[in-house]
């Protein structure tokens, strides 16, 4: 091959690069490694994972659903993963039609008319969502509940730092844990709420809603436990304009925090605002019904520094798993989840208030996630809790607020049995009892 | 002889939605164990779903499987063949990288685990940072960009705050142009805006390369931020002026930004930090191989010089050697660093897409020293066999030597009628995935090609071929050419028809309009 | 050969503009809507707008590109060619009729004779290509 080339040698390949730069020596990387050797270290790794074993009651914006065994089983053939972006429809009718698929459950969900192909995760959705509001209304003031998840709106301030968009934190009701809002003007363009919010409090989207659009401000909703879909009125009837959510309850591993599928749904008359892929219906010049990338003129590639968002790779492997999971639990299985996930959730919260001690300091409804107010700093006790009895049974708030030694965040899901969460009860029991 | 890869043994598989009848279900969960309340007690009536998902698929799980596996035999794939999809590095997915993501001790890890009970993934993720820092000679680094434009961002957002700082805020607003090539990504200018930057557009030569004589007149206006840089360039080729670039764009006080999805060429070979770059994004589903899932998950590292260190996102995962599981066997502890007062600040919520951090670690320590330098050499040889073959049939703009990817025209075809997309679609024909068209946005009619490594002989030769056959179609029987392909289950679709009414979601009692 | 009519001013953005009293009509050209391709969309102004000569006053996308349309002369909206949001195909079939954008009330009746006649127009399409 060289020869037919017309090269003499390997290194005459690279003569274009100045032979300064050229590296003379290898690379200071590993030896290749054997299949069985790779496996053997990669093992090795995982066993130091000791969380992974854990019975877990960790929330937080992550969280551990049951996977039918067909989502792996679907997404690994390689007609889908090794599949590349669908800009051929021809050959890629598969991949298009089952996005067109996964938009129509994200907009059923969400209760919008449009959804997008998918975004890197529910944080850069949220922050996508505040670059389109302010688009569409041309304001540039953004109010964003403080009862976010933390890193959402960490997120959110990296993207507007540049973009002349000033966010305003919302204070919560101490007592509901509710989003208050107060100082909203007509020179809002957006309120962004979550709910149920970081600390599982259900907000009243409604009425915040109807508050928004009086000051002719959208309201976006943000949700990061998807499966609440299946229990709670949908963002979309209780008056959002955009809703952004966080996919990964919908059969994805947590994995340590990626990848996961940010949704991003809107109203019809914002089509040409939403950032993202968007797959629609076509015809061929036979009739014959296919899908294929549309509106484009959206996208980088067209309108470059115009364009709605600077995306291009999203997250469509993982949104195939969603699209999986949602046909396989359908409309029956998406709401018997949620609903354990309640029950169990709120027995969890029934048992644990009965410690003597411990208390849940809001008042508001709740889904799947509660904070609870320990007797003793919660760091220490979960530190305790999981060394001692291998359960993971929340989230310390001190991660996140040094102003909350003592809360922890604990969910629950359709996974947790009744015994581990009566062991959990009982962990935290034993614990704080022998410390008094 | 038209040798063919794909076929489509279904014809017919309408949307689920279609396909749902009530009643009907595919999944299976335990009873519920805990004593039921009311579900009115426990959420508010107000507060509760009143649609019972009306709508929502019911089928079972047999239906799913189907579904599925039906409509994936229309998809072509890099396991059925070739994509000589320029820029794209549509290199083989190693399916041990699959099995390694997939180990229950990194698929159970909850990202909020506490630090002491994750170490295992924490140093999954320092190992990939230095083996990433060796390869591109930059050693800050941050996975925590979900894809390229992603890493993108955050190397034009960390270019603006080093300026923020070094020059204040006053000084800082007045140095707001990027200057971005003709031949850029569409992904650069967006990102550059993102920022806060203008874009200018630099020209290239009669090469094909840097025109250097307009960045210098573009970097003499003191307002030059930074420039933006693919090397090789979107046309396959190598900016041998590279380090006279980074000394002109320096020298004006900017940065230089490389857009390093094309590292393919680069690996083990050379190494952006010594040309002089101060700031790269690498496409772990390009070079290192993790899939493209039919457009994502991606990752995209963003690596830069020790100066723009302090300024890279949050958290940084980070190796104290003091051992805290093992002292007597000093097990390094990893750690979650948050304590960068000038970080651009988090771009994703937790660490970025890990599973695709573990499949590029896996992917490199594979190859090796070794095996890294010679994927790039053969991807490198195997573009110029192209590059070779197809230069008797098809006019190639530019006459440097491409690296690990080549630019074609039409216009040799064109003459005949038949353009870039009919070729494409001629192409699906032959079975092959079209190549790149009509970018870079500099070469009109542009076909980019990029074969990789992972493609032997003989497939060369098929393209080669292929697309060989297809000059002589244009000339003797441009019909077949004009309305291909002819071969697979639908035909070209009215894209305009579809964006002037777009039907985004399927709804209820829609017309299935399926043949 | 795309269509260039004698009776309307042209501007070297590819706009046309037609002269009826104080109104001026305004389109993108034959040659204009050919380099696009299929016009899926058009955006426009309101009713009521204003702008200066030279101004981007919208933009008009096909499947694969997107271009911004710019008024030759400066004017107040005073009316804008909805039927276009149904069946912007219009643009593509009947350029110089149907297919017109927005009507404008003249700030400088008299500006409309800096822009190129259909000549000059014509000459000035074949040197761009």
């Amino acid at each position: 091959m060289l020869q037919q080339v017309g090269v003499a040698s390997i290194e005459n390949l690279f003569e274009s690069i100045p032979e300064n730069l050229r590296l003379r020596d290898r690379l200071n990387v590993p030896a290749a490694m054997s299949e069985l050797e790779l496996l053997n270290r990669f093992d090795e790794l995982a066993a130091r994972n000791q969380a992974a074993r854990r019975i877990s009651f960790l929330g937080g914006g992550a969280y551990s659903h049951y996977i039918p065994t067909i989502v792996d089983h679907l997404i690994s053939r390689s007609e889908f993963f090794t599949a590349y972006t669908p800009y051929q429809p021809e050959i890629s009718q598969g991949t298009l039609q089952a996005i067109f698929e996964f938009q129509t459950l994200v907009c059923q969900l969400t209760g919008m008319d449009i959804a997008n192909a998918s975004m890197y995760d529910g944080s850069t959705a949220m922050a996508e969502a505040v670059l389109m509001a302010e688009r569409v209304t041309k304001r540039s003031k953004v109010i964003v509940s403080s009862a976010i998840h933390p890193q959402y709106l960490e997120v959110a301030h990296t993207y507007v730092q540049h973009a002349g968009i000033e966010l305003e934190h919302a204070k919560t009701d101490d007592q509901a844990g509710q989003t208050l809002l107060d100082s909203i003007d007509d020179n809002t363009a957006a309120v962004i709420v979550q709910s149920p919010n970081f600390f599982g409090c259900i907000e009243n989207v409604t009425t915040l809603a109807e508050k928004a659009h009086a000051n002719g401000a959208l309201l976006v909703v943000v949700v990061t436990e998807a499966m609440s879909f299946g229990l709670l009125k949908s963002p979309g009837a209780c008056g959002a304009d955009i809703v952004v959510a966080e996919g990964q309850s919908f059969g994805v591993p947590v994995s340590f925090g990626g990848p996961y599928v940010g949704l991003f749904a809107t109203r019809e008359k914002y089509a040409r605002q939403i950032p993202g892929r968007l797959v629609g219906e076509a015809y061929d010049n036979q009739g014959r019904r296919g899908f294929v990338l549309t509106l484009a003129t959206r996208e980088q590639h067209i309108r470059r520094e115009k364009a709605t968002s600077n995306i291009c790779t999203n997250e469509g492997l993982i949104a195939l798993a969603a699209t999986v999971y949602l046909e396989t639990m359908g409309r029956r299985g998406v709401q018997e989840a949620a609903q354990q996930c309640a029950q169990k959730a709120h027995y969890a919260a029934r048992q644990i208030a009965k410690l003597k001690g411990f208390s849940l300091p809001y008042s508001a409804p709740f889904f799947n996630e509660f904070v609870v107010k320990a007797p003793v700093a919660a760091a220490d006790l979960l530190a305790q809790l999981a060394n001692d009895q291998g359960i993971d049974g929340g989230i310390a708030l001190s991660r996140f607020d040094s102003n909350r030694p003592n809360d922890f965040l604990v969910c629950v899901t359709e996974t947790n049995t009744r015994d581990q969460i009566d062991a959990l009860v009982a962990g935290l029991a034993a614990l704080v009892q022998n410390r008094s | 002889m038209i040798t063919k890869v794909t076929n489509h043994p279904s014809q017919n598989e309408q949307l689920i939605f279609e396909r749902s009848q009530e009643g009907r279900a595919g999944y299976s969960l335990p009873p519920l164990d805990v004593e039921e309340t009311s579900l009115d007690e426990i959420i508010p009536p107000a507060l509760q779903r009143e649609d019972d998902l009306a709508g929502m698929p019911e089928v079972t799980e047999v239906d799913v499987v189907r579904h599925f596996t039906r409509i994936s035999t229309w998809n072509y794939s890099i396991d059925l063949g070739m994509y000589p999809l320029g820029s794209c590095t549509m290199k083989y997915n190693s399916r041990l990288n699959e099995k390694v993501a997939r180990i229950a001790g990194f698929a159970n890890l909850h990202p909020l685990a506490p630090e002491a009970e994750a170490q295992g993934a924490l140093e999954v993720i320092y190992e990939l940072q230095q083996h990433l820092a060796e390869i591109t000679g930059l050693p800050g680094i941050s996975l925590q960009p979900a894809a390229g434009a992603h890493g993108e961002m955050t190397g034009i957002m960390i270019i603006r705050a080093f300026i923020d700082a070094r020059d204040g805020k006053e000084a800082s607003a007045q140095r707001r142009t990027m200057l971005i090539p003709d031949s850029a990504h569409g992904t650069n200018p967006a990102s550059a805006h993102l920022s806060g930057f203008t874009v200018k557009t630099i020209k290239s030569t009669a090469e094909g390369l840097t025109d250097l004589d307009h960045l210098r007149e573009l970097c003499g206006h003191g307002d030059v931020a930074g420039l933006m840089l693919t090397n090789p360039n979107t046309l396959g080729l190598f900016e041998k002026n590279i380090q006279q670039i980074c000394r002109i764009v320096h020298d004006a006080g900017g940065l230089v930004y490389m857009d390093g999805a094309n590292m393919n060429a680069l690996v083990g070979v050379a190494r952006p930090g010594d040309m002089g770059v101060d700031v790269i994004h690498l496409n772990l589903h390009k070079t290192f191989s993790t899939p493209h899932g039919g457009g994502g998950p991606g990752s995209g590292p963003c690596c830069c010089t020790r100066e723009l260190e302090p300024f890279l996102p949050v958290p940084r995962i980070v190796r104290t050697d003091a051992g805290t599981m093992d002292s007597k066997s000093q097990i390094p502890n990893f750690k979650l660093d948050f304590a960068y007062p000038q970080s651009i600040g988090r771009v994703k919520a937790f660490y970025g897409n890990y599973g695709m951090i573990l499949r590029a670690l896996a992917y490199t320590l594979t190859h090796g020293y070794d095996g890294l330098r010679e994927a790039t050499e053969a991807a490198v040889l195997n573009a110029r066999y192209i590059a070779h073959g197809l230069i008797s049939d098809y006019d190639k703009p530019f006459a440097g030597d491409p690296m690990h990817e080549v630019v074609f025209t039409d216009k040799r075809q064109a003459r005949k009628g038949a353009h870039t997309l009919d070729i494409a679609k001629r192409l699906i024909d032959y079975g092959f995935h079209p190549m790149t068209i009509y970018f870079p946005l500099i070469v009109s009619g542009a076909m980019l090609i990029e074969p990789t490594e992972s493609v032997g002989r003989q497939e060369l030769d098929q393209f080669i071929e292929a697309m060989r056959s297809i000059a002589k179609e244009a000339v003797d029987d441009p019909e077949l050419v004009l309305n291909a392909p002819h071969t697979t289950r639908i035909g070209r679709l009215d894209e305009a028809a579809a964006a002037r009414k777009p039907v985004l979601r399927w709804k209820p009692k829609q017309a299935a309009g399926a043949a | 050969m795309a269509n260039v009519p004698d009776n309307l001013h042209y501007s070297k953005d590819h706009e046309w503009v037609r002269v009826e009293g104080d109104t001026a009509v305004i389109g993108i050209t034959d040659h204009a809507q050919e380099q696009l391709g299929d016009v899926v969309y058009v955006e426009l102004p309101k009713v009521g707008d204003e702008f200066t000569g030279n101004d981007s006053f919208g933009s008009v996308e096909s499947v694969k590109a997107v271009s911004e349309i710019f008024t030759p002369i400066a004017g107040k909206i005073s009316e804008t060619n909805d039927s276009l949001n149904d069946e912007p195909e219009k643009v593509n079939k009947d350029p110089y009729g149907d297919g017109w954008m927005i009507k404008m009330t003249m700030k400088n009746p008299g500006e409309v004779d800096s822009l190129l006649t259909a000549a000059e127009y014509e000459d000035f399409t074949k040197a761009e290509e």
